[in-house]
């Protein structure tokens, strides 16, 4: 008998905290394919956020600090530059990035400094109960926005990749989405060419990767991936937006 | 015969597994829960023959609950 698929050994063996269906989960499992394909779980410095995977120093097998609301960018710029010969990377959701940790996400680019963001876009604010973030879509409902978000009053969505792909230090920017299989090996892909990249030692390296939150969406796991589908992809398009030689 | 097995304890009954499955062999179990409360996915054993090992279960997962082998 050969193994097609077992977990992958820089995650741990502990219990993810996440809802059922939310593709958190899927995505930390991407990551740790990933380090063990290179063969790098025990050079890597994971940086963990506020939000729901604030947790993630718990299940990933490399080293893991986490960061103050929104400065995991920053925690891993000093990570960094106290330890070039180290992978780092940062795992941050909509709230965090691109609410209030906006500023070091912005810097982190512009600064090229040679770490890996995976960015979770959910749309929302997950563990705080399901208020409004900057992705959220026009029109979607959330506690904070009852009655759909107003674009009048409450802006437009932030296309985080597009922004990032604009300022020169940033080597690498994609965008893919966990909404199925297929979406899924592409993420991988993504993720490989993002720790890749950081090898290559070329600057930031960027994964946004649509994400579903079915609890605060009111929805099943089932249907909050026909909803992203149907729904996100529209307003985030996929694909690489920066790709340096 | 390929072989799908379950890490039932783990398993939160999301049913992302079930969609996944071409030969639409995963199903969760109505009748069994884990001591989490779920529902549990499992493939029943006359089910197993029809598995072609293509792991699309597995990667679906957010838990990492199932391992499939291929013989
Ligand atoms: C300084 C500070 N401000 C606010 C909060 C409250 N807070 C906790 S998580 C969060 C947002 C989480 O949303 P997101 O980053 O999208 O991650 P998700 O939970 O959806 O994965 C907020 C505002 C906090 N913990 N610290
Ligand atoms: S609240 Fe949303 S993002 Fe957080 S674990 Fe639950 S489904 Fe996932
Ligand atoms: S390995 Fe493929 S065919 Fe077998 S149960 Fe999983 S999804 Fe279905
Ligand atoms: S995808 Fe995983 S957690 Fe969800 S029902 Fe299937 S085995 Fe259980």
């Amino acid at each position: 008998m050969a193994t097609v698929f077992k977990k992958p050994h820089a995650l741990t063996d502990k219990p993810l905290h996440y809802c059922p269906g939310c593709t958190h989960g899927i995505v930390h499992r991407l990551v740790a394919e990933v380090l063990d394909e290179m063969g790098i779980e025990g050079e890597t410095i994971g940086v963990a956020p506020v939000g729901c995977s604030v947790f993630a120093y718990d299940y990933f097998n490399c080293d893991v600090i986490q960061a103050p609301h929104g400065r995991a960018p920053a925690v891993a710029t000093g990570v960094k530059r106290a330890r070039p010969d180290r992978f780092v990377f940062t795992y941050q959701g909509d709230g965090d990035l691109a609410a209030i940790g906006t500023n070091e996400t912005v810097h982190v680019g512009t600064r090229g400094e040679n770490i890996t963001v995976i960015f979770i876009n959910n749309a929302i604010y997950g563990m705080t109960g399901g208020q409004m973030a900057p992705t959220t879509l026009p029109g979607q409902v959330t506690q904070t926005s009852p009655y759909g978000r107003n674009v009048a009053t409450q802006g437009y969505p932030i296309r985080v990749c597009e922004m990032l792909a604009t300022l020169d230090g940033v080597a690498y920017a994609e965008r893919v989405a966990i909404d199925g299989v297929p979406g899924i090996m592409n993420a991988k892909k993504a993720i490989r060419k993002a720790f890749e990249t950081q090898k290559a030692g070329k600057g930031l390296s960027f994964v946004e990767v649509l994400s579903t939150c079915p609890t605060n969406w009111g929805m099943t796991p089932k249907d909050a991936i026909k909803w992203l589908k149907e729904n996100m992809e529209s307003y985030y398009p996929l694909g690489c937006y920066k790709d340096k030689e | 015969m390929n072989k799908v097995t379950f890490k039932t304890d783990l398993c939160k009954g999301c049913g992302l597994c079930e969609e996944a499955c071409p030969k639409k062999i995963v199903k969760l179990n109505p009748d069994k829960l884990n001591a989490k409360g779920y529902n549990v996915a499992e493939v029943s054993d006359e089910d197993m023959a029809k598995c072609i090992a293509c792991a699309m279960c597995a990667r679906m997962c957010p838990d990492c609950v199932i391992t499939v082998e291929k013989n």
